[in-house]
C-alpha cells in the first residue's frame, strides 16, 4: 500500500468518524438527559391520600413527585401533559409475581424462580430478574408500575418447585436499563412456604391421588416444623454472634447470615399458606419465633380473620377469580372474601401470583368490588397497601409530595376491563406502554390481504 | 388447566351407581332439584341486549313453554304469568362456552394418538359442582370436549347446564356431535414426558399431520367398504356378510360425511394451515379451530376456509406455542371476517366469560355488540345451534342471563340464569339457602364424627404399625397435576 493511499484511507476513516460523531452525539446527549420535569395538568387526580382533586396538577421533578394539588405551579421548562378528561392514579403494585424470573412457564431454561433444595434463604430474586423479559412491558401497559418478584413460591410460572425457605423477594420497578436501575428494595421479604399437614398428595408416577392417614401426615409436618425451628434457632445464635462481632471466629454461613434480619424481626416473612389450619399454625409459629409475618395466598383467611386482625398479620390475597376450595362452599366464596376481610379490619393487598396474568390485577380487584368490597379499598389493595406491607409506604403507593413518581394517567377507572393507560411514569420517567403484543398487533393489522 | 377428577377413565356403567349415591346423599334437595317450569314468565323493565337487533331500554321478554314468545318495550303480563322485575338490570342471551371440560368424569384418553372411539357422553357427570358455578357465571350451554393429548381425540357433545337434571337430560337436543383434534405441543407430548416411559408417536408436527392423514386414509377405505356393501344390499343381493364395525373409524366417516364437527385445538399458524390442507385433501371441513392463538397471523386463510375460531381473551406465555399469543387475536380475526368466540377451557374462566369478551373492546377496538357476540351468537353459530340459542329473538329457547350491570364490565354480577324458561340459578335464593346448607353440613359432620368414634372405642389396644421411612411427599400444584394429565390448555 502506498503512503498516499494510506493517508487517504486514514482521512476517509477520520471523516467517517467525525460524521458518525455528529450523527450520534446529539442523540446520546438526549439519552443522557431526558426531561426531568413534567407537569400533568387539568386531570382528575386520585392521590389515595385524601379526596380526589377535580382539576388538578401533578408536578414530577427528578424522579419524584414535586407537588400535587389544585393550584400547583408549573415550573419553567416543564414538559406539560394536558390531561383534560383523563384521570391520574399511583401506578399499581402487584405484590406477588415471578416477574423477570420466568419467561415461558413450560420451558425450564427460561425459568429461574425456584432453586433446588428446601432451605435457600440466601438466594435473592433481584439477582435473576431479566430486565429484557417481554412480560415487563406487557405488564406495565396495564398500569402496573412495580411488583414484588418472588422466588421459590411454587405456581405454574416457577416450574412447580417450592422448598420451605424459598429465598428473598425483591421489590422492583417495571422499567430500567439494568436490574439495578429497576430495584426498589433488593430484599423486601423472606419466602416461607409453610409446611402443611398433607393428608392428600398427588403421585406423579401413578397419576393418582394418595390418601395419607392424619397421624402420618402430622408426623411429617412435625418433622418439618422441627427442622424449620432448628434453622431459626441457629440463625438467632448466628445473629447474636454477629452483633457481638464474634462471628469471625466461626465459619461464615451465608444462609444463616441471610436469616439474621428475619429472626431480628426486621425482614418480613412472606408466608405462603391457604388452608385455615395452616394459617393458624403459621401465625402461631411466627408469633413464637417473633417473626414479622405477611400471609400470602390466604384462600381461607376469612376463617381466621379475627386471629389475623388481632395479630395484625397483613394478607396478600391470590386472585379472587378462582374457584372455591370445597365443593359445598358458596360459589362466590373467593370473590366475597376481600369484602369480608375488609369488614373484619384485616389489612390486605391483592396480587396476581403470576406473570402472564399479572395484567388481570385490576380485573380481580374490580370483581372484589362487585362482591361487596368498597371501591376505595380495592384501589388501595393494589397500590398503597402492598407498599405499606413491605415497608415501602413512605416511598410509593400514593401520589404525595416526595414520593417516587410511579404514576399512571388513564381514560377511566384503572380497575375496569376497557380502560387504557395513556401515560405511564416510572421513577419520574415517561415510560413507553409499547410491548410485544401491540407490536404483533400492528404488524398483522397491516398484513396485505392474502391471495387465497 | 384442569385435573381430571379420576385418574382412569370411568365407564358410564360403573359410574352410574356412584352418581346415584351422590345424587341421593351428598346434596341437599334445594341444590340438586331442578326448578319447576312455570309455563309463562315475563321479564320486565330490563335493558335487553338482544345481540340480533340492538338494545331495548325498559324492555320485556315474554317466555312461554320454555321459548321466547315476545320481545319488546312493554308487554302486558298474561294472567298467571310469573313476573320477574328486572329494573336496572341487563338481560343477555345465555353465554355459550365453545370449549369446556366441566361435567365430565375424565377428559383425556391419552394412551393412543387416535382416540376417536371414546366419547364424552359416556362420562357425563351431572353432579359436577362446576356446572352450577358456571351457570352462576351466566353460562347456559357448553361444548364439552375431550382433552388435547391426541392428534385425533374423543367425541364431544354440546350440553345445556341443566343443574339438578340427570346426565340423560344434559345433552343439547339435536346439536351436531363433534370430535376433538389437537395439533402442536400437546399431541407431540412436548411438555408431558414422564421419566421411564417411552415416547409416543407422534413427537413432531410432521408426525401429527401423518397421524391425521393415516387415520383418514383408513376411514376413507372403511367408508368405501360400507358404501359398497350398502349398494349391494340396495341392489337386492342376499346373504351378504356386513363389514366388521370399527368404532375408531366410524366417527371419522361421520366427519367425511359432514355429520360430525371437527373442533381442533391448535396454536401456531403453520399447524393451522396444515390441517386446512389435510381437510381439503380428504374432503372434510374443520368447523372450529380452538385456542388458535396465532389465528391472527392467518386470519385471511381462516376466513377463506369458512372456519370458526374459538380463542382465549388474554392467555399467553405458558408454553412456547403460546409465546406469540396476543389479546388482540379476537379483534384481528373478526376484522378479517372470521367468526370468533371467546372460550374458557377452564371451569373458573367460564364464570366470567362476559368479562373476557369485553377485553376485545380494549384490545382491537371491537364494538359492544361485537364483543357480546363472542360469547353468545358466535359460539352458537360455531356449534350449529344458532337457530335455537345465541340471541334474544321470538321462537328461540329462553336461555338468558340477567346481570345487575352492563355485562361487559368487571362490576357485573349474574342475578339469574334461565334455561328453557326455567330459573336454574337465582343469586338471591342461593344466598338465602346458605344457612340451610351450612346447618345440614354441620349435622352431617356431627354424624360422621359419631360414626368414627364408635369403632375406635371398641378397638383393642393394638401395637403401633412399625415406622417405615417414607418417601418425600410429592408437592403438587393443581396446574402441575393438570399438565401431567395432558391438560387441556
Amino acid at each position: 500500500m502506498s503512503k498516499a493511499r494510506h493517508h487517504r484511507r486514514l482521512l476517509y476513516i477520520l471523516c467517517l468518524l467525525n460524521f458518525l460523531y455528529f450523527l450520534l452525539a446529539p442523540v446520546t446527549d438526549a439519552q443522557a438527559q431526558p426531561p426531568s420535569v413534567y407537569a400533568i395538568t387539568h386531570a382528575k387526580i386520585f392521590t389515595l391520600a385524601g379526596s380526589p382533586i377535580e382539576d388538578g396538577t401533578l408536578i414530577i421533578r427528578d424522579g419524584k413527585i414535586a407537588a400535587v394539588g389544585a393550584s400547583a405551579e408549573i415550573p419553567a421548562g416543564a414538559q406539560v401533559i394536558d390531561a383534560k378528561g383523563l384521570q391520574v392514579y399511583p401506578g399499581l403494585f402487584d405484590a406477588v409475581t415471578q416477574m423477570g424470573l420466568s419467561e415461558i412457564g413450560a420451558v425450564n431454561a427460561t425459568v429461574d424462580s425456584s432453586e433446588t433444595g428446601s432451605y435457600n434463604p440466601d438466594v435473592v430474586a433481584a439477582t435473576a430478574v431479566s430486565p429484557s423479559s417481554e412480560h415487563i412491558p406487557v405488564t406495565r401497559a396495564s398500569g402496573i408500575t412495580e411488583v414484588l418478584a418472588v422466588p421459590g413460591s411454587g405456581g405454574f410460572d416457577s416450574g412447580g418447585g417450592r422448598g420451605t425457605l424459598g429465598g428473598q423477594a425483591s421489590a422492583i420497578h417495571l422499567a430500567g436499563w439494568t436490574a439495578d436501575e429497576m430495584l426498589i428494595k433488593k430484599s423486601a421479604a423472606m419466602v416461607l412456604n409453610f409446611p402443611e399437614i398433607q393428608t392428600q398428595t398427588f403421585d406423579f408416577s401413578t397419576f393418582s391421588r394418595k390418601e395419607k392417614p392424619y397421624t402420618e401426615a402430622k408426623q411429617e409436618y412435625d418433622r418439618q416444623i422441627n427442622e424449620l425451628t432448628d434453622w431459626m434457632d441457629r440463625a438467632r445464635h448466628y445473629a447474636q454472634a454477629m452483633e457481638k462481632g464474634s462471628v469471625s471466629k466461626y465459619d461464615r454461613d451465608l444462609k444463616l447470615e441471610a436469616l439474621a434480619p428475619v429472626v431480628r424481626g426486621e425482614l418480613p416473612v412472606l408466608v405462603f399458606a391457604d388452608r385455615a389450619r395452616d394459617i393458624r399454625n403459621a401465625v402461631e409459629f411466627c408469633d413464637k419465633q417473633k417473626l414479622k409475618m405477611v400471609l400470602a395466598g390466604g384462600g381461607e383467611a376469612y376463617k381466621v380473620k379475627d386471629l389475623l386482625r388481632s395479630k395484625d398479620v397483613p394478607v396478600i390475597l391470590r386472585p379472587m377469580l378462582s374457584l372455591p376450595e370445597e365443593e359445598d362452599d358458596p360459589y362466590d366464596r373467593e370473590l366475597s372474601q376481600p369484602a369480608e376481610l375488609a369488614a373484619a379490619g384485616v389489612r390486605f393487598a391483592i396480587a396476581s401470583f403470576d406473570n402472564s396474568f399479572a395484567r388481570r390485577l385490576g380485573q380481580n380487584a374490580a370483581n372484589a368490588v362487585a362482591y361487596g368490597l368498597p371501591y376505595d379499598q380495592a384501589l388501595r389493595a393494589v397500590t398503597i397497601n402492598a407498599a405499606q406491607i413491605f415497608g415501602l409506604g413512605s416511598q410509593i403507593g400514593t401520589l404525595e409530595q416526595g414520593k417516587i413518581a410511579n404514576v399512571i394517567v388513564t381514560n377511566g377507572d384503572p380497575l375496569e376491563l376497557t380502560t387504557d393507560v395513556k401515560y405511564l411514569f416510572i421513577r419520574g420517567q415517561l415510560t413507553s406502554t409499547e410491548n410485544k403484543h401491540h407490536r404483533l398487533y400492528e404488524k398483522y393489522l397491516n398484513r396485505p390481504k392474502a391471495s387465497n | 388447566m384442569r385435573i381430571a377428577k379420576t385418574p382412569n377413565l370411568r365407564s358410564a356403567r360403573s359410574a352410574f351407581p356412584y352418581l346415584l349415591c351422590v345424587l341421593c346423599f351428598a346434596y341437599s334437595a334445594s341444590a340438586a332439584t331442578p326448578p319447576d317450569a312455570p309455563s309463562v314468565i315475563l321479564i320486565q323493565n330490563a335493558t335487553v341486549l338482544t345481540v340480533s337487533h340492538g338494545t331495548i331500554e325498559h324492555g320485556s321478554i315474554l317466555i312461554k313453554d320454555g321459548k321466547i314468545a315476545e320481545v319488546g318495550q312493554s308487554i302486558k303480563a298474561p294472567a298467571g304469568a310469573q313476573v320477574i322485575d328486572a329494573s336496572g338490570q341487563f338481560v343477555i342471551p345465555g353465554i355459550i362456552d365453545c370449549h369446556s371440560h366441566i361435567a365430565a368424569e375424565s377428559i383425556n384418553e391419552g394412551s393412543v394418538s387416535v382416540s376417536s372411539m371414546v366419547t364424552m357422553e359416556e362420562v357425563l357427570d351431572p353432579d359436577d359442582i362446576d356446572i352450577y358455578r358456571d351457570l352462576a357465571g351466566g353460562v347456559t350451554s357448553a361444548n364439552i370436549l375431550h382433552g388435547s393429548a391426541n392428534s385425533i381425540g374423543g367425541q364431544t357433545l354440546v350440553i345445556k347446564l341443566r343443574w339438578g337434571q340427570p346426565a340423560s337430560k344434559l345433552p343439547f337436543e339435536g346439536a351436531m356431535p363433534g370430535i376433538k383434534f389437537a395439533l402442536g405441543e400437546n399431541p407431540k407430548r412436548s411438555n408431558f414426558s414422564i421419566p421411564g416411559q417411552p415416547r409416543r408417536y407422534p413427537s413432531t408436527r410432521m408426525g401429527v399431520e401423518e397421524t391425521i392423514r393415516g387415520a383418514f386414509s383408513e376411514a376413507r377405505d372403511y367408508k368405501k367398504t360400507w358404501d359398497d356393501y350398502n349398494k349391494r344390499v340396495a341392489a337386492g343381493e342376499k346373504n351378504l356378510i356386513p363389514p366388521r364395525r370399527d368404532l375408531k373409524l366410524e366417527p371419522l366417516v361421520e366427519v367425511l360425511e359432514g355429520k360430525r364437527y371437527v373442533h381442533s385445538h391448535c396454536y401456531r399458524e403453520d399447524e393451522i394451515l396444515m390441517l386446512l390442507r389435510v381437510a381439503k385433501e380428504f374432503g372434510f371441513k374443520v368447523r372450529t379451530f380452538q385456542h388458535v392463538l396465532e389465528g391472527y397471523k392467518v386470519a385471511d386463510e381462516l376466513a377463506a376456509a369458512g372456519v370458526g375460531a374459538s380463542t382465549f381473551s388474554d392467555w399467553w406465555a405458558y408454553k412456547v406455542e403460546a409465546y406469540d399469543a396476543i389479546p388482540y387475536n379476537a379483534a384481528l380475526m373478526t376484522r378479517r371476517g372470521v367468526i370468533v368466540s371467546i372460550n374458557s377451557d377452564s371451569a373458573e374462566e367460564a364464570t366470567h366469560l362476559n368479562q373476557e369478551a369485553a377485553k376485545s373492546m380494549k384490545y382491537g377496538g371491537l364494538s359492544h355488540d361485537e364483543a357480546l357476540k363472542m360469547v353468545t351468537l358466535n359460539p352458537a353459530i360455531q356449534l350449529g345451534i344458532d337457530k335455537r340459542v345465541g340471541t334474544i329473538d321470538v321462537g328461540k329457547d329462553a336461555d338468558l342471563a340477567i346481570y345487575n350491570h352492563d355485562p361487559l364490565s368487571a362490576y357485573a354480577v349474574v342475578q339469574k340464569a334461565l334455561i328453557d324458561g326455567r330459573v336454574y340459578f337465582d343469586r338471591e335464593k342461593d344466598i338465602a339457602n346458605r344457612a340451610e346448607i351450612e346447618k345440614e353440613k354441620k349435622a352431617l359432620t356431627e354424624k360422621l364424627k359419631k360414626a368414627e368414634k364408635k369403632p375406635e372405642e371398641k378397638k383393642p389396644e393394638g401395637k403401633k404399625p412399625e415406622e417405615k421411612p417414607k418417601p418425600p411427599a410429592p408437592t403438587s400444584t393443581p396446574t402441575a397435576a393438570a399438565a401431567s394429565q395432558g391438560g387441556a390448555l
